[in-house]
């Protein structure tokens, strides 16, 4: 009963050899996936946002909503 | 004691015997195995069963009867003369487990399972008793109607309007989208 002599050199460098492109390529992949799956949506998002925005408007609104106390509602 | 007579036992014997008789008057015995010696001579050389130092000081069995000394001379000789049996009785007299006999899986952990489980219990015992005496009378911020109006003015604000909290009302038709 004669066993393989096991591996008794490289063995980081084995480990690393395999590991580390697979590390390199996950990080890269979690990274694409926040810019394309938040990053961008968000900045679509509030450009969407300010296109339509009319800020005089929505003033008037949180105005007459009485959340001011330097002006009161239209009419008071 | 009970180490060295199995162990002499054990030589020859099958390894079922060797364990049963060894995993008797341990602690928990109920998980299977895992000896317990009472107090050791520490300025001796010791013998261990670990995997990650795997040549101990001394080999396991260290008075040998007259067949474990005639077998220590026949190692003395060319191994090829060895027999398999020979060789595992050789074994056997150096190391007291093999690696699968040292990394066998106990019932360990359904201990530990249900110690958890139990003590899970006993603090939801107490969290419950807790919030029934223990605790004071919650804010009035906390009512229904408080929490209706501080809603209605986060969105009168507008908190949030582009992806948070007002950007999920419809300020058009005064409802939820």
């Amino acid at each position: 009963m004669s066993l393989a002599k096991p591996a008794m050199r490289g063995l980081l460098g084995k480990r690393l050899r395999f590991h580390l492109p697979i590390a390199f390529a996950l990080s890269l992949v979690a990274a694409a996936a926040f810019k394309y799956g938040v990053t961008e949506p968000r900045k679509q998002a509030y450009a969407d946002f300010y296109k339509q925005y009319d800020a005089t408007k929505e003033f008037n609104n949180m105005r007459d909503a009485g959340v001011f106390e330097s002006v009161r509602p239209t009419g008071e | 004691m009970l180490h060295l007579t199995t162990g002499r036992v054990g030589c020859l014997l099958s390894k079922q015997a060797v364990v049963a008789l060894t995993s008797s008057g341990a602690r928990m015995s109920s998980h299977g195995h895992h000896e317990v010696s009472d107090s050791v001579d520490m300025s001796q050389p010791m013998y261990w069963d670990r995997l990650d130092t795997p040549l101990p000081d001394r080999p396991w069995k260290d008075v040998l009867d007259s067949t474990d000394k005639s077998l220590k001379q026949k190692e003395k000789g060319p191994w090829t003369a060895l027999s398999k049996e020979e060789k595992i009785a050789l074994y056997r007299l150096k190391f007291n487990h093999t690696y699968p006999e040292m990394k066998r899986p106990s019932h360990e952990w359904k201990t530990v399972i249900g110690g958890m489980f139990i003590f899970f219990g006993i603090t939801g015992l107490v969290v419950f008793w807790q919030g029934h005496y223990v605790y004071p009378p919650q804010p009035h911020t906390f009512g229904e109607e408080w929490q209706a109006k501080q809603i209605q003015r986060m969105l009168d604000m507008r908190i949030n309007p582009i992806e948070g909290f007002s950007a999920q009302w419809d300020y058009k038709n005064k409802q939820w989208k």
